[in-house]
């Protein structure tokens, strides 16, 4: 933390923080995991990350290929899983391959036994029911649980916080008509309304998200209003604008800086709940497209496919190990942040 | 002659935190005489709340902590006594009133169940033989009309009535001890006399003790016997109050002593030139009803007002709460909407009437349009701990003013800092530091400077001393007079605390229920004061 010059309070807080073992590790786990699904394509994939044929490096990682440049017959995207190409560049050179050889979306087509297949030496937690490894997609998985979490939790913070602040400063009219709309918005069912919007349009990453947005931000509105009407009270807030402070300079001053202690505090639980929201809506078949590697869909697998409980288990324990991690990250952060400890 | 009713010996008391014991009461040692008023006085942070409370160890364990001594009541040490036998004590021999009367009652209860449930723990009494055990305490404290106030809820009474209460309530068992912790701090000073007064009447028709806390020593004097004196967690000097009073032994108690306010401003030039102008100022708020919100009346916060200010002069505002004097503050900057002409004369009028030397009308200003001109007049609140942000530093605090009226760099801004805090006794050092590691006067002093530092002409000082300890006050007093002097400003000031007004002001308006009853030349007020309320507040004062 010696990069970030923190001011007294919050680093009081951050080695509240810390104190609280079990929170601090949660974090260091999390971030832990995080990091590793972020380099998925490194750890589980199909191709090689650095191959090195005929005193050429190539990067399959990040570019295509064709058959030709390995001394190929055809002009077509040279298959790394193929043995013919694997033998091609292994004459001449060498390949340096990820832990697990497959992506989340590759077939493996020498399974011992039907698919779905039982752990082995080369899937380590076994095959999903089309043959996919059960690793790659559950690191898959997490990435896109872990950042449609993120920019959700953000997204609907920057709305929540924006409108329970306006509400909250301004109060009167602004306020009441605001606390209506609230309340017949948040009175609309987000799933039916999704399962409308899928039978029209297949939802991708980005509808899903504007969806979810649309009918999520209203989480932290009546939080960020309350702190407000409290702030615009307090005896500074007055001073500010004795001293001839506007409206927009009075708001990011110092009413958001006061809502922002809840704020934080409430962040970690709704990005668990946006996990978790995907999740349900990946398992029931309105989430992500077909094939993308989800969380949610392997759930559906784990549930279809009881003979299998490789399947089940392991997303059962990757999905609670994350929610569980943010819980306890949120509880360190709730307590490290706790007013009445910080005086 | 008098026999000892408790004897503390040795008392400590500490606050643990993480392992850390914080002490704030050290080997204090004290003995409450029977049938006396004691006063335990001292300065806030003195830990003499504290040793009241541990009497009948109301504070929570943990985290509070007693690492050494003992309270004797009866032959009993109540610091090693089980729960029970504190719980009888509680309330039968030992009863406290506190500083807060509105929220030391609950808010849902009558006042006729409130007291008859301190009736029934002490005797089993039901309510309705109780009652008129109940009309009688409510007689005896005084409230008017005692029948009706039976079914009051505690809302429903102003705060010397809801102080009253906790008095009956505190002596329907007629304990041996009365423990009273600042319990007219809160109060307007002629509630505060009435309030004495019937605490002092009824101590002598029951021949109880009283543990009378209080930091004001005017209170000490008329009320008390014996006075103690704390200082940081210390018993400084103890005796009777008289002899203290005429022969203070420690320099602390000296000191104490001396903290009133005193002095006079420097007269203002007879050729100074005016610099506001306020006629027939009103600020009403409009009382609605009805499901359509029709407007029924109004509470008439401002009524009326004409005042003039002129430069390097100090107005003193006086009234009780509810008088509607820091509403007239606020108003005068434009801070809450009000009706009626305000004039400004002062400087940064050029800038919008395009000559130096205009009046401004401020109430045709638009907020937008008020804000060249607030530079040049700032406001200082009353609570030193709510008017600082807390996540700021002082640096930041102290130039947010800078930020919104000129374009500086970084280092400029620095500088002007430095020169506010220095203007105000502060170390510039300290600009780094947040607003929790500093004391209230400190405080004070850091929003003086926020407000100095855009070199404004009027200062509205709205009750600037009132949190703060007697001896800080002086600090902050002598501070605004030499900054008036050397800066030439003019103060509008706003107090109940008529001894500060005194030491402060050229001339005093008081103000009752928003309108003004008298005004005049400070001295004129006090010597002859021509209106029966006038005279009223000025007797109410404690003196010395």
């Amino acid at each position: 933390m010696a990069l970030l010059k923190l001011n007294p309070i919050n680093h009081q807080r951050w080695l509240r923080f810390r104190n609280n073992r079990r929170a601090f590790w949660s974090l260091w786990l999390f971030s832990a995991i995080f990091m590793l699904s972020l380099f998925a394509e490194f750890i589980a994939n199909e191709r090689p990350i650095v191959a090195y044929h005929d005193g050429l490096w190539y990067a399959p990682v990040f570019f295509d290929y064709s058959e030709l440049e390995f001394g190929g017959d055809f002009d077509v995207r040279a298959d790394y899983t193929d043995p013919f190409i694997q033998d091609l560049i292994n004459e001449n050179g060498w390949m340096l391959w990820p832990p697990v050889r497959f992506s989340f979306r590759t077939i493996n087509y020498d399974l011992p036994s039907p698919a779905p297949a039982p752990p082995s030496a080369e899937n380590w937690l076994g095959t999903d029911d089309q043959g996919r490894d059960v690793v790659a997609r559950l690191l898959y998985g997490t990435r896109i649980s872990i950042l449609f979490g993120f920019t959700l939790t953000v997204l609907t913070s920057i709305v929540g916080i924006a409108v329970g602040a306006l509400m909250g400063f301004f109060g009167g009219k602004l306020d009441l008509f605001g606390q209506r709309v609230l309340e017949v918005w948040s009175s609309l069912p987000t799933l039916f309304i999704l399962i409308i919007i899928s039978s029209m349009v297949q939802p991708t990453f980005w509808i899903l998200m504007g969806i979810m947005l649309l009918f999520g931000w209203m989480g932290l509105v009546g939080l960020v209003r309350a702190e407000s009407l409290r702030a615009r009270n307090f005896e500074y807030v007055q001073a500010a604008r004795a001293m001839g402070l506007g409206n927009t300079g009075i708001i990011f001053r110092h009413v958001l800086p006061n809502a922002m202690v809840a704020t934080i505090t409430f962040l970690p639980f709704i990005l668990a709940g946006s996990v978790t929201t995907l999740t349900g809506l990946d398992f029931l078949g309105f989430g992500l497209p077909p094939g993308s590697p989800s969380l949610g869909e392997m759930i559906n697998q784990g549930k279809n496919n009881v003979r299998a409980p490789w399947i089940g288990l392991s997303v059962f324990f990757m999905l609670s190990l994350i929610l569980v991690l943010l819980v306890f990250i949120g509880e360190g952060v709730r307590d490290a942040l706790d007013p009445r400890r910080t005086r | 002659m008098s026999q000892d009713l408790i004897r503390i010996e040795n008392l400590s008391v500490g606050f643990e935190d993480d392992g850390k014991i914080n002490q704030v009461v050290n080997e204090v040692s004290l003995t409450i005489p029977q049938g006396e008023i004691m006063a335990l006085v001292g300065e806030s942070g003195s830990g003499k709340s504290v040793t009241a409370q541990s009497i009948l160890r109301l504070l929570p364990e943990p985290p509070v902590v007693y690492p050494s001594g003992a309270i004797w009541y009866q032959g009993k040490n109540l610091l090693a006594g089980p729960d029970s036998e504190l719980r009888f004590i509680r309330g039968h021999k030992v009863s406290m009133i506190f500083q807060e009367p509105m929220t030391s009652l609950n808010p849902l209860h009558t006042i006729e169940k409130q007291l008859g449930e301190a009736i029934m723990l002490h005797d089993g009494t039901g309510r309705r033989k109780a009652r008129p055990q109940i009309m009688e305490w409510l007689n005896r404290v005084g409230l008017r009309n005692p029948e009706k106030r039976l079914t009051a809820f505690p809302h429903e009474l102003s705060g010397g009535e809801r102080q009253r209460v906790m008095i009956a309530m505190a002596l329907i068992n007629e304990p041996e001890l009365l423990i009273a912790d600042e319990p007219t701090t809160a109060l307007d000073v002629t509630i505060q006399a009435q309030v004495l007064d019937l605490i002092q009447k009824l101590q002598r028709e029951l021949g109880m003790s009283v543990l009378f806390i209080t930091h004001d020593l005017g209170i000490v004097r008329r009320m008390a016997e014996r006075v103690a004196i704390m200082q940081g967690g210390h018993i400084v000097e103890t005796g009777l109050t008289k002899d203290i009073f005429a022969n203070p032994q420690q320099d602390y108690t000296r000191m104490l002593l001396s903290a009133a306010p005193s002095g006079q401003p420097e007269p203002v030039a007879a050729a100074a030139l005016e610099l506001l102008r306020a006629d027939n100022l009103r600020v009403w708020f409009p009382i609605k009803k009805g499901l359509l919100k029709r407007v029924v009346d109004h509470v008439k916060a401002v009524d009326g007002i004409d005042l003039t200010l002129r430069q390097g002069e100090t107005l003193g505002i006086v009234g009780e709460s509810g008088s509607g004097k820091t509403t007239l503050g606020r108003a005068l900057l434009r801070l809450v909407p009000s009706e009626g002409e305000i004039v400004y004369l002062g400087r940064g009028g050029e800038m919008l009437t395009g000559q130096s030397g205009q009046a401004v009308r401020l109430n045709t200003l638009s907020h937008r349009g008020m804000r060249p001109l607030r530079r040049f007049m700032q406001i200082i609140f009353q609570d030193p701990f709510g008017s600082l942000s807390p996540r700021m530093s002082v640096q930041q605090i102290v130039a947010e003013g800078l930020r919104v009226h000129e374009r500086l760099s970084a280092d400029e801004v620095e500088q002007h800092v430095i020169e506010a805090l220095k203007a105000v006794q502060l170390d510039p050092e300290t600009r780094h530091r947040y607003p929790h590691e500093f004391s209230g006067g400190q405080r004070q002093r850091i929003a003086i400077a926020r407000a100095l530092i855009l070199n404004p002409g009027l200062l509205v000082l709205d009750e600037p001393t009132s949190a703060l300890d007697r001896s800080v006050q002086k600090g902050i007093i002598e501070l605004l007079r030499r900054l008036q002097k050397e800066k030439g400003l003019t103060y509008l000031f706003v107090s109940h605390d008529l001894a500060v007004v005194r030491a402060l002001s050229h001339r005093i308006m008081i103000m009752q229920e928003g309108k003004v009853v008298e005004t005049g030349d400070t001295e004129a007020i006090f010597n002859e004061p021509q209106e029966a309320y006038t005279r009223k507040l000025i007797a109410a004062i404690p003196a010395l």
